[in-house]
């Protein structure tokens, strides 16, 4: 039990190191860091319904457009609280999930890929058809957060805002690895690995494959209303079909096969554009392009998954990596 | 025998889209035996396996000690006591052995009894405790194979399907499998249907048989009668 011991003193010193990173950091770089949470969000959705279940989704900003948009409408014309627009957010977002998950059920791999990112492609041009609703090309503005009277004095608006976030990533996390570690994950997996197989044994593959889709769309939701928020911004461009192709990439950068690459990942979509900036303006979608192929050569479980390996000082098992990279066995049909 | 058969299919259809591959199986599984399907590839063998699980879309009847089972999903033949372990052993390659036994006891509640069937599985298969954590991809062939069938006694059934336990395994890991297949039945009573084109290695284990071809049963009998058979023999048997 070694490992398990590791694993939780591993979690305890990184929920440390983000609980005191507000009063190291300056107040920019704490706004940069919300971001990073909520990004972290989005991509333990894609590594449950991707990673786990084996469905590529290249249509997840369409969810973080639907979180940003539910708060934002919510906020704008109700004027509710983001305590109870978050949560209205998930749901939202996960039924729209659960219904392109019913979609995704007739569809596989490269077929899945197009559909989903017809979806993504779609978004901005939804957003701006409904203008009554979403306020067109204008977008929605948000009033801006505010600490609790209790705190005002203690945190700043985005320090406190940035705890929210990482708040809500933390029980999401706990919730997800609660899942992942027994019955649910490994249905998921076993879905993915071998599907006659896996439905022999009565595991039912609708049911996993749409929670799965439901699952990873519900979180995104949460993900866009938490980059809404702060941003106190939506706008259809915010949404460009790029922002999807930019969560796959980071889950695939951060490490698509454990939990933590979500937090890697979260960590390379917001910062990787920001450091190349500095070498040129244009080298970010390069660099993610050459990013991803380094990855891809160099250390096929991502950032973490790599990292993972180098910490648990084992030599690399034999199809540990090899096994990821080649296709999922499928019986043959006569 | 007097008592109506574990499995008894007739007149079973099954088809793929347009194409039909069965055309009318009856088949019958007693209590506590071992009967081979044999047939060439293509002849359907995995069909009918496919086809009792209700993995594929089936006409016909499938009763299963008296339960009628078609019209079902694989989870229900599942819940009933039939465990299949599928062509190409279909162990979860990115999955743990630990995994992939509990994933073999999915449709079981009770985890004290779940780890009860662990401990007799490993009594059969010792060598899965210790390697429990390794991924399943990185096992031989052989142990692949023998994993599949501990993942489906982890199910605690009353009937297993095996589909080619053979295949691609070493002549002598294939005579240790036959040998734990025969161990298992004898001891636990789990009624097998194996499907195989491995015919000699089946009907040595087998009491009955089946042989298919081209979606059809064209022979059945006794094992040792087919073996004796000349004829049988060099027709179907292909030796």
């Amino acid at each position: 039990m070694r490992l398990r011991a590791d694993r939780n003193l591993a979690v305890a010193i990184v929920a440390i190191v983000i609980a005191l990173l507000p009063f190291i950091v300056p107040s920019f770089s704490t706004f940069e860091l919300t971001y990073v949470g909520a990004y972290a969000i989005a991509i333990l959705g894609l590594i449950v319904l991707t990673g786990m279940n084996g469905q590529i989704s290249l249509g997840h900003g369409a969810f973080l457009a639907v979180g940003g948009y539910v708060v934002a409408i919510l906020a704008h014309r109700f004027g509710l609280s983001f305590w109870l627009s978050i949560p209205i957010a998930a749901i939202v977002s996960g039924i729209v999930g659960i219904g392109l998950g019913f979609v995704a059920l007739r569809l596989e791999g490269v077929y899945l890929a197009l559909a989903t990112f017809s979806l993504a492609v779609a978004t901005p041009s939804i957003l701006k058809r409904f203008g009554d609703l979403t306020g067109g090309v204008m977008g929605i503005v948000l009033p801006p957060v505010a600490a609790p009277k209790v705190l005002a004095g203690v945190l700043t608006p985005v320090q406190w805002f940035y705890y929210v976030t990482w708040a809500f990533a933390g029980v999401l996390f706990l919730v997800t690895a609660r899942f992942l570690g027994g019955r649910v994950g490994r249905s998921l997996r076993a879905l993915r690995d071998n599907e006659i197989a896996a439905v022999s044994f009565g595991v039912n593959p609708h049911f996993y494959k749409t929670l799965a889709f439901g699952w990873s769309a519900a979180f995104a939701g949460i993900a866009g209303a938490l980059i809404a928020i702060p941003t106190a911004y939506v706008s259809p461009d915010s949404y460009s079909s790029l922002l999807s192709i930019t969560l796959l990439i980071g889950a695939v950068l951060g490490g698509i096969d454990t939990m933590w690459g979500a937090l890697a990942g979260g960590v390379m979509i917001e910062f990787l554009p920001l450091w190349v900036q500095k070498i040129n303006n244009a080298a970010p979608s390069v660099v993610y392009g050459v990013a991803l192929i380094l990855v891809m050569l160099v250390m096929p479980g991502g950032i973490a998954g790599t990292l993972l390996r180098l910490v648990q000082r084992r030599p690399p098992a034999p199809g540990d990596a090899v096994l990821r990279r080649t296709e999922p066995t499928r019986a043959v049909e006569q | 025998m007097a008592a109506a058969p574990l499995l008894e299919v007739s007149d079973l259809h099954a088809s793929y889209g347009e194409i039909e591959a069965l055309h009318g199986i009856a088949l019958g599984v007693e209590r506590g035996a071992i009967v081979a399907l044999l047939g060439a590839n293509g002849a359907g063998k995995t069909s009918t396996l496919r086809a009792i699980t209700g993995v594929v879309k089936t006409k016909g009847t499938v009763r299963f000690g008296g339960n009628a089972l078609n019209g079902h999903g694989p989870e229900d033949a599942a819940r009933l006591g039939i465990a299949h372990v599928p062509e190409g052993r279909g162990t979860m390659g990115a999955l743990t052995v630990w995994e992939n036994l509990m994933l073999g006891a999915y449709t079981r509640r009770d985890r004290k009894r779940v780890l009860g069937s662990y401990e007799r599985v490993v009594g059969y298969f010792p060598w899965l405790a210790e390697r429990k954590k390794q991924l399943a991809g990185t096992l031989s062939g052989g142990e692949q194979q023998m994993l599949a069938i501990a993942r489906g006694l982890m199910m605690e059934p009353q009937l297993m399907l095996l589909d080619e336990p053979s295949l691609g395994l070493a002549p002598i890991v294939v005579r240790e499998i036959f040998a734990l297949l025969k161990t298992i039945n004898a001891r636990d009573g789990v009624s097998i249907l194996v499907a195989e084109q491995n015919t000699t290695v089946a009907l040595e284990a087998a009491t009955h048989a089946y042989v298919l071809e081209t979606g059809r049963i064209v022979v059945s009998g006794e094992s040792q009668a087919l073996l004796r058979d000349d004829g049988i023999r060099r027709s179907y048997l292909g030796y």
